[in-house]
C-alpha cells in the first residue's frame, strides 16, 4: 500500500523536494529576505496569475495538446473587462462578460483543432497573434485606469488582502487548483482527459468522445486565462495593453516542471502547483542572493532542464 | 448462403461498402452471426477484417449497406450504441491506456460514477479485483489491479482486454486477432474463453489468420479476401484438411467453385491467401 502510494507519487515528491531545497538555499544565502513574511506575501500576490493559467494548461497538456494563445486571450480579456467596466460601472458584469469572452476564445481554439483536425500548436500560434493583434488595434496602445473598481466589494473579494497582508488571489489559485484536481482525479471527465492523451485511438474505440473532451479542455483554458487577466489587472488597478506578455514561457515551464510530460497521458495538478511556486520564487531568490538579474534566465534554464530530466528518468523506471 | 429472416440471426450486415480515400477496403460484404454461434473470420492482412468489425462496433460508418441487430435496422450508430446493444470488442490494437492502471483500463469509457459523474474509485478497484480473478485466472499476487498496463506482458494485456469485454455481459463478443503474439499457453487460455462464451449461450466473432486457432472453436468459418467474402463453411460440413485444401485453392485461383459460396468475380492478385496457410 505504501509502496503503491510512493510509486504513484514519486514525480510529485521529487518536485516538492526541489522546492524545499531551493527554499533552504535561499534562506541560508539571504536570511533577511527569506525569513521575513513580507517576501511570501509578495509571492502570493504575483504567483497566482500564472499559477491559475498553468493549472488550467495542465489539462491541455495531459490531453496531449498545447496552447500558446492563453497569454493573448488573457490580454484581450483584460481589455474587455476594462471596457465593460467603464461602460457599465459594474465589476460583476465586466467579470462575467470577460470570462464569457475567454471561454468563447478557448472554444474557438478547440473548434478549429477538432473540426479541421489541425495541430493545436499551429492553431494557437495563429490565435495567439490574432487576439494580441485585436487588442492592439482596439486599444491603440493605450492603457486605462481601473482605480474606480475599488468601490466594488468584488475588488476586495478578488485581489484584497486578508488581515491587511495575505493576498486573496492566492486563495483563488488554491480554489482553482482544488477544483481542477477534483475534475481530473475524481470525475469521469478527468479520466477521459487522461485516456485521450495516453492513446487517442484507444480512447475513441472505447467510446470516449475525444473531440468533446478536447473542445472542453481548450474552452476552460480560455476561461481561466480571462480570470487571470482580471486578477492581474485589478492587482495593479490598471489595464496595460501589454497584459499577458511574459507569461507564456513561465506558465508552460511551470507545467513541465511539475512533471506533466509534453506527450500527455499523465500529469498532476499538484506538480503544476509546486512548479508554479518554484518559477515564482526563483527570480526573487536569485536577486536576493546578490546575483544580478542577468542570472535569472540562466538559472531558470538549469532548473527546468534538471527537473525534466529527473521526471523523465523516474517515469522510465516505472515503465 | 441461405438468406435468413433478419430476426433469425443476432446480427446481420448487408452489402457493406467502405473506402478510405481511393482504396476500397470493403466491396459489398454480407456477414451474419447467429444466436449462440461462434463465427471464425479468416483473411490475409489487409483483407478488411478489422474494418468490417469496426463498422459493426460503430467506430467507422460504412459508405453504404445496412446492419440489423435482432432484426432491427440500426440508425445513428455509434460506439456507445453498440455497447448499449451488447456488443463488446477486443480490438486488434487492444485499445488500452498503457500509462494507467489495470483497474482504470477495465472501466475505460464507462466508469462507475455517481449521478454527477464522480468516480467510485473504491468500487471500481474492487470490481477489477474480482474481474481479474474470475476471468483472467490471475491468482498470483504478482499482478495487482494497480499494475500499470504498460508494464504487463502481451498475454496479460490481452487478458485485460478480454476480461473487460467478458465482464460487461455482452450478447456478442468480437475478438480481433486475440492470439497474435501470444504464447501457446496464452493462446489456449483465449480459446477456452471462446468456449466459455459458447457455453454461456452468447455469440462471438473470432478473427484470425491462423486457421488452426479458429477451427477448434468455430461453428462456422467465413473467409474474407480483399474486401469480399470468398468462402463460407459450416465446420460440421468440412474437415480441417479439406478446409485447408480450399484455402490453397482460393490462394491460387482467387475463387471457390464447389461447396463454398460468393465465388463470383473474386479477383486474383499478388497477395492472395497464402499467408493463411500454416
Ligand atoms: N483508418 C484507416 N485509414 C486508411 N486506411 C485504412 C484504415 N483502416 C484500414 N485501412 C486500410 O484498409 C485495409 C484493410 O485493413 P484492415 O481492415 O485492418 O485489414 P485486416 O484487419 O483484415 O488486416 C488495409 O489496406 C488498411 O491499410
Ligand atoms: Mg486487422
Amino acid at each position: 500500500m505504501r509502496n503503491r502510494w510512493l510509486a504513484e507519487n514519486r514525480t510529485q515528491m521529487s518536485i516538492l523536494f526541489v522546492l524545499f531545497v531551493l527554499l533552504v538555499l535561499f534562506m541560508i544565502s539571504s536570511p533577511k529576505t527569506f525569513l521575513s513574511g513580507d517576501i511570501y506575501a509578495a509571492f502570493m500576490s504575483t504567483i497566482p496569475f500564472s499559477m491559475i493559467m498553468a493549472l488550467s494548461l495542465t489539462l491541455v497538456v495531459i490531453c496531449g495538446e498545447m496552447d500558446l494563445s492563453f497569454p493573448s486571450i488573457m490580454g484581450f480579456c483584460g481589455y474587455v473587462f476594462t471596457q465593460v467596466f467603464h461602460a457599465t460601472g459594474s465589476v460583476a458584469i465586466a467579470l462575467l462578460v470577460c470570462i464569457l469572452v475567454g471561454l468563447v476564445a478557448g472554444y474557438l481554439n478547440g473548434f478549429l483543432i477538432v473540426k479541421f483536425r489541425l495541430p493545436s500548436l499551429v492553431v494557437t500560434i495563429g490565435t495567439q497573434f490574432f487576439w494580441a493583434g485585436l487588442t492592439q488595434v482596439l486599444c491603440q496602445g493605450l492603457g486605462r485606469t481601473l482605480v474606480p473598481t475599488k468601490e466594488s466589494p468584488l475588488y476586495y473579494l478578488l485581489v484584497g488582502r486578508v488581515f491587511g497582508k495575505v493576498p486573496v488571489q492566492m486563495f483563488w489559485a488554491v480554489v482553482v487548483a482544488f477544483f481542477l484536481w477534483l475534475i481530473l482525479n475524481r470525475h469521469r471527465f478527468g479520466a477521459h482527459i487522461y485516456y485521450t492523451g495516453d492513446n487517442e485511438a484507444s480512447a475513441r474505440v472505447m467510446g470516449i468522445n475525444v473531440d468533446r473532451v478536447k473542445t472542453i479542455v481548450f474552452t476552460q483554458m480560455g476561461g481561466f486565462a480571462a480570470f487571470a487577466g482580471v486578477l492581474a489587472s485589478l492587482e495593479v488597478l490598471y489595464f496595460w495593453p501589454t497584459l499577458g506578455q511574459g507569461y507564456l514561457l513561465k506558465t508552460i515551464a511551470a507545467v513541465f516542471l511539475g512533471g506533466t510530460p509534453v506527450e500527455g497521458g499523465v500529469g498532476t495538478i499538484f506538480g503544476t502547483f509546486i512548479g508554479a511556486i518554484i518559477i515564482g520564487i526563483l527570480e526573487a531568490g536569485i536577486i536576493a542572493m546578490g546575483l544580478s538579474g542577468f542570472w535569472t534566465q540562466l538559472v531558470y534554464g538549469l532548473i527546468i532542464v534538471i527537473s525534466i530530466t529527473i521526471h523523465s528518468v523516474l517515469r522510465r523506471k516505472v515503465a | 448462403m441461405k438468406m435468413a429472416e433478419p430476426s433469425e440471426v443476432l446480427v446481420k450486415m448487408v452489402n457493406i461498402r467502405k473506402s478510405f480515400g481511393h482504396a476500397e477496403v470493403l466491396r459489398g460484404v454480407n456477414f451474419e452471426v447467429g444466436y449462440n454461434e461462434i463465427v471464425g473470420l479468416l483473411g490475409d492482412n489487409g483483407a478488411g477484417k478489422s474494418t468490417l468489425i469496426k463498422i459493426l462496433t460503430g467506430v467507422h460508418q460504412p459508405d453504404s449497406g445496412e446492419i440489423y441487430w435482432k432484426g432491427q435496422k440500426l440508425v445513428n450508430y455509434s460506439v456507445a450504441k453498440a455497447r448499449e446493444l451488447g456488443i463488446e470488442t477486443v480490438f486488434q490494437e487492444r485499445a488500452l491506456s498503457e500509462q494507467h492502471s489495470l483497474w482504470r483500463n477495465i472501466f475505460m469509457g464507462r466508469e462507475i460514477t455517481n449521478r454527477w459523474g464522480f468516480l467510485d474509485i473504491k468500487k471500481q478497484r474492487e470490481e477489477a479485483e474480482r474481474i481479474i480473478r474470475e476471468y483472467m485466472g490471475f491468482t498470483s499476487s504478482a499482478l495487482s489491479v494497480d499494475a500499470v498496463v504498460g508494464t504487463m506482458s502481451g498475454g496479460e494485456k490481452q487478458g485485460v482486454a478480454i476480461a473487460r469485454a467478458l465482464h460487461f455481459q455482452a450478447d456478442l463478443i468480437i475478438l480481433d486477432e486475440p492470439t497474435t503474439g501470444l504464447s501457446l499457453s496464452e493462446t489456449q487460455k483465449v480459446l477456452s474463453f471462446v468456449e466459455e462464451i459458447k457455453k454461456q449461450g452468447k455469440s462471438a466473432i473470432f478473427i484470425t489468420h491462423n486457421i488452426y486457432h479458429v477451427y477448434p472453436v468455430a461453428d462456422r468459418i467465413v473467409i474474407l479476401d480483399r474486401g469480399r467474402v470468398v468462402g463460407e463453411f459450416m465446420k460440421a460440413a468440412i474437415p480441417l484438411e479439406k478446409l485447408v485444401e480450399k484455402l490453397y485453392l482460393v490462394a491460387r485461383t482467387g475463387r471457390l467453385n464447389d461447396e463454398g459460396s460468393f465465388s463470383e468475380g473474386t479477383p486474383k492478385g499478388p497477395h492472395g491467401l497464402e499467408s493463411l496457410m500454416p
